[in-house]
């Protein structure tokens, strides 16, 4: 394909340099939280995460090579495709720690619930796009998305994976308020939600149950289902204002944080850096988030600015479940945080959907002048 | 661009640019709000109870272990060792580490001989903490450690800890005097003597052990470690070192002590040997004994029970527990009382038909035809009955009393063991507070022979005797002759302590030991001669029961109504180095019985002292008794030399 000189020009510098920013604390804190003086898992975990990382970024070029527009064509087929995806990991997906979420592709073990989120954030946007209203949403509008949503986190929901399901569910909802919905409608979704929710209680297992009542109250259970939670306060709370020191952190070095590289990954850096860690940290996702939507507001096209919206919701809400989660304000839900977990499926979902920001970043000048010449047309 | 920009084209129409930006604004400013949030939640975590968790996140990662003393030693006078600490190994289980627990469960119940359904249950309790290594048998067997290390291949995660414990050298010797070891109860531990002790600390329950706990225990020391989340030692952090305890040397002389145990072998009864000079008790022996290794090993409670409730009681210290009436040994005190009260002098003449009546009473004596008009040098030689009847007569009980407190009964003695017995010295006011009644003239006469209410211990005799051996001293008696601290910190020699001279003349005790030379030379005490010795000593013969006016002959009595025997004695007259008393439990008469092994003491006592050859093969023949590898000892026994004196 032909590279316009204005896509260089426009290339969104910014938005790199913090991703990349980020993504550098993230190997940085894996690098402490596989480490253990003492011997243990494997010490190769933040070598792989480079690899991840090089080989997200791959894919962010790859997907703001060409105009983001042509999602579109492609958000359906891919959708059923993933949708397919889920089914099959259901049936034959590999074990792991009682949950069947992967795919093992050999080199990797591909989770199909991760790419489903960027997925549906393009189907949903395309959606809204087709069925454009002007004051909001009906019940009757909301039919055909609630089922787009409904069927991949039904099935993740299956595999067990509350957290991600739940992510679905959210990342729809705010892009349908994004979108706007009736009132009348919002008003009784509402209703019917808090209805429901001794009905997906039945439906629960019993471990989900668990984490649920354990976040209400980790001190009924401190050796059980309560560890988790009260060993990741600690950490994050012990590392006080500047935190112990990089590789210092005797939560994490000593094994008492659980999960410590994958979603408790964000515990170690607050015990190691402290609270001015955890400062920098999360005020560099806030300029993400921040300047994701400036390029939401930017781009003047529905289309562009609801995959952008979506985009930004996604990574909004895994850095808030996650953050929140391993904090103590949170159920325990499985999330992991964008660039700070280790996990190759996270880094290249969460890499191809800052792609597709740029992508849409760096094209608003060109649709700009190109819807303009059509308006005046 | 084509169809899909036309598709825009027709999306724009309803594209309000104001309103777009006002709804992104508010999804901005809601997003940002909510990040926030979360960092008030760190910083409420991170500053505000920062320091809480930062103390919780040390209290995870720090753990203190104790290190436990080494428990002085044990030795007597000459530097033989009695009590050490030798090397216990217990097996333990981590069964993080088993792979198959009930293989392992198969194996070891073979190797150590254990029913298996015991096995599982001990195995089964480490579940709670199976990163942890559990103890499932303590102080396991030469062979069965043996036989767990060639098998270690089939046995994973199996461990051997090692532990010290207590090892008293030469078993069952001195068992009461030394005592022995248990796990330390509650209410000792509530008591506020045992200050450095915690849960599960082995502790002195009886004798020595007991007495001199906080000598022994010394300090433990404490190692600061990091352990990881499942518990696992990674680092030391500090390191206290452990103080051990002092050792003790003992005032006792084992050979002496071993040649005293053999003499009472086979009988009830006790033995105390004290030096006159000083009041160090040489040897002190209670029959039957028992093996102190046995507490150390653990006893059932089955087998706590037995030892307990066995009719011959094996674990008292009959020396200065056992209280029993001193009979004819208390005519000392009667002499000593009648002559400072000017009742009788030295030279008085007293006559004995063979019994002597008060009241409606008859009192006989021990020889019914009467000994005639007798002095009172001949009134001890030949332990007559009425004769003291008639100078206790004059005397009252009341004064009677007073000299034999004087002398040491009724009172404990003071010496450092645990659990010693007071004895009983009777006059009015005891008896009108025990019986609520007034005494009794007639009840004067059995008192100054040492019969009736007289109760004494062996120890006591043996201090009344050394009184009349040192000429008028009463030292405390004494077991531990010096502390040693360990590494370099010196010695301490524990000095004799006289606690009074009794209020008697030089002459008037002069008077009383010529009777009792007179008592070994020519009297009833002869069997307790040695030739080169001056021996002087005085028979007991205690009644148990009254038994009417005939007197049974000892084998035509049941066991438990026989009389006890006593014979106190010291040697050399002139200048007394040994005072011995010898208590047999219904062994009949004193001179006959008891004399021979006051003898065999104080014969053995100057034997050792010469460096006897006869008496070295006597010992290593004696050693066989308490030891399966008496070689080491003879030779230890062959260049003792004391470190008292």
């Amino acid at each position: 394909m032909l590279i316009d000189r204005r896509l260089i020009n426009n290339f969104d510098w910014l938005l790199l340099m913090v991703v990349l920013i980020i993504a550098s604390i993230g190997v940085l804190n894996l690098y402490s939280a596989t480490f253990s003086t003492y011997g243990g898992i494997g010490q190769r975990i933040y070598v792989k995460q480079i690899y991840w990382v090089i080989m997200g970024l791959c894919c962010m070029i790859a997907s703001l090579s060409f105009d983001y527009h042509k999602f579109q064509s492609y958000a359906y087929p891919a959708y059923f495709i993933n949708l397919f995806f889920l089914v099959v990991v259901l049936v034959i997906g590999r074990a792991i720690s009682g949950s069947q979420r992967w795919i093992n592709l050999g080199f990797f073990s591909y989770q199909p619930s991760e790419s489903m989120k960027v997925i549906l954030i393009m189907v949903l946007a395309k959606y809204s796009c087709l069925n454009e209203v002007k004051d909001g949403y009906s019940l009757r509008d909301l039919v055909t998305p609630a089922l787009l949503v409904l069927m991949p986190a039904v099935l993740i929901l299956k595999e067990p994976d509350l957290g991600s399901a739940f992510i679905l569910v959210l990342l729809s909802s705010i892009m349908f308020l994004f979108v706007r919905i009736k009132w009348k409608t919002l008003t009784l979704i509402t209703i019917s939600g808090i209805a429901a929710a001794p009905l997906a209680w039945h439906f629960m297992k019993d471990y989900q149950r668990n984490r649920i009542l354990t976040f209400i109250s980790p001190d009924n259970d401190p050796l059980g289902a309560g560890y988790h939670i009260i060993q990741s306060k600690i950490a994050v709370g012990s590392g006080q204002f500047w935190g112990k020191g990089f590789l210092k952190g005797t939560q994490s070095q000593l094994k008492f944080l659980p999960e410590q590289h994958t979603d408790f990954a964000f515990s170690v850096l607050a015990e190691e850096w402290g609270l001015m860690g955890s400062l920098v940290l999360i005020l560099l996702f806030l300029i993400l988030v921040l300047w994701g939507l400036n390029i939401a507001q930017r781009s003047r096209d529905q289309y562009g600015n609801m995959l952008a919206f979506g985009v930004v919701s996604y990574l909004f809400l895994e850095i808030v479940i996650n953050v929140g989660m391993v904090t103590g304000v949170l159920p325990v839900v499985g999330i992991p945080l964008p660039l700070i977990s280790y996990g190759g499926s996270s880094v290249i979902s969460t890499m191809i959907s800052l792609g597709i920001l740029m992508n849409i970043s760096m094209r608003r000048f060109i649709f700009h002048s190109a819807g303009s010449g059509q308006e005046t047309s | 661009m084509g169809v899909n920009s036309l598709k825009h084209s027709d999306l724009l129409d309803t594209y309000d640019p104001e309103e777009h930006r006002l709804r992104i604004s508010i999804f901005a400013i809601s997003m940002a709000v909510v990040l926030l949030l979360l960092l008030v939640h760190l910083w409420y975590l991170q500053i505000i109870k920062g320091q809480e968790y930062k103390h919780l996140s040390e209290n995870n990662r720090v753990r203190f272990l104790d290190v436990l003393p080494a428990r002085g030693l044990i030795l007597d006078r000459n530097g033989i060792l009695l009590a050490d600490n030798r090397p216990s190994y217990n097996l333990a289980v981590t069964l993080e580490d088993v792979p198959d627990p009930d293989a392992l469960v198969a194996n070891l119940s073979k190797i150590l001989d254990m029913p298996a359904a015991l096995l599982e249950e001990r195995i089964n309790k480490a579940r709670n903490v199976p990163f942890k290594s559990h103890r499932i048998k303590s102080d396991i067997q030469w062979d069965e450690l043996a036989k767990i290390e060639t098998n270690k291949l089939i046995l994973p995660g199996v461990s051997i800890e090692i532990e010290p414990r207590r090892n008293y050298v030469l078993k069952s010797a001195a068992s009461h005097m030394i005592g022995y070891l248990g796990e330390i109860t509650l209410p000792q531990l509530k008591s506020g003597r045992y200050t450095i002790n915690k849960p599960g600390d082995q502790v002195g329950k009886s004798g020595i052990e007991k007495e001199w706990q906080v000598s022994l225990n010394g300090q433990r020391g404490q190692r600061q470690i990091e352990v990881d989340a499942a518990g696992r030692e990674l680092k030391e952090l500090s390191h206290q070192d452990p103080i051990p305890g002092n050792n003790l040397y003992l005032t006792i002389d084992i050979r002496l002590q071993m040649v005293a145990e053999e003499a009472l072998r086979g009988n009830a009864g006790a033995i105390v040997a004290m030096d006159p000079r000083n009041g160090f008790i040489l040897a002190m022996a209670s029959s039957p004994a028992f093996d102190q290794n046995v507490f150390v090993r653990g006893l059932s409670s089955g087998e706590w029970k037995d030892l307990v409730n066995r009719p011959d009681h094996p674990l008292e210290n009959r020396a200065i527990q056992g209280q029993y009436p001193p009979g004819s040994t208390f005519k000392i005190i009667t002499a000593i009382a009648g002559l400072e009260k000017g009742v009788i002098t030295p030279d008085t003449r007293l006559s004995c038909a063979g019994s002597y009546a008060l009241g409606n009473g008859v009192y006989r004596c021990w020889r019914k035809e009467g000994h005639g008009s007798i002095s009172l040098n001949r009134a001890i030689v030949d332990s007559c009955d009425v004769y003291f009847y008639k100078v206790g007569q004059k005397l009252g009980v009341d004064n009677i009393a007073t000299y034999a407190r004087d002398l040491g009964l009724g009172q404990v003695t003071g010496i450092n063991l645990a659990n010693e017995k007071p004895g009983l010295v009777p006059d009015r006011e005891w008896k009108v507070r025990r019986f609520k009644e007034s005494w009794q003239k007639g009840e004067t006469l059995p008192v100054a022979i040492g019969q009736g209410f007289d109760l004494a211990t062996p120890l006591q005799m043996a201090q009344v005797i050394s009184t009349m051996a040192n000429k008028g001293i009463i030292y405390k008696p004494t077991v531990v002759a010096q502390i040693e601290k360990v590494g370099g910190g010196g010695v301490t020699k524990i000095a004799p302590e006289v606690l009074r001279h009794i209020d008697a003349s030089p002459r008037n005790i002069e008077a009383v030991r010529n009777g009792l030379l007179g008592v070994v030379e020519g009297g009833t005490g002869t069997r307790a001669k040695i030739p080169g010795i001056k021996v002087a000593g005085k028979t007991g013969t205690a009644q148990v029961i009254k038994i009417g006016k005939i007197r049974l002959k000892l084998q035509q009595l049941p066991y438990k109504y026989r009389d006890h025997a006593w014979f106190v004695a010291f040697a050399p007259y002139d200048s007394p180095e040994i005072a011995v008393s010898v208590l047999m439990e219904h062994a009949g008469h004193g001179g006959s019985t008891a004399g021979p092994i006051a003898k065999r003491v104080i014969e053995a006592f100057f034997a050792l002292k010469n460096n006897s050859k006869e008496w070295e093969q006597t010992l290593q023949a004696l050693l066989k008794n308490y030891t399966e590898d008496p070689g080491d000892l003879a030779n230890q026994f062959h260049e003792a030399r004391s470190h008292v004196d």
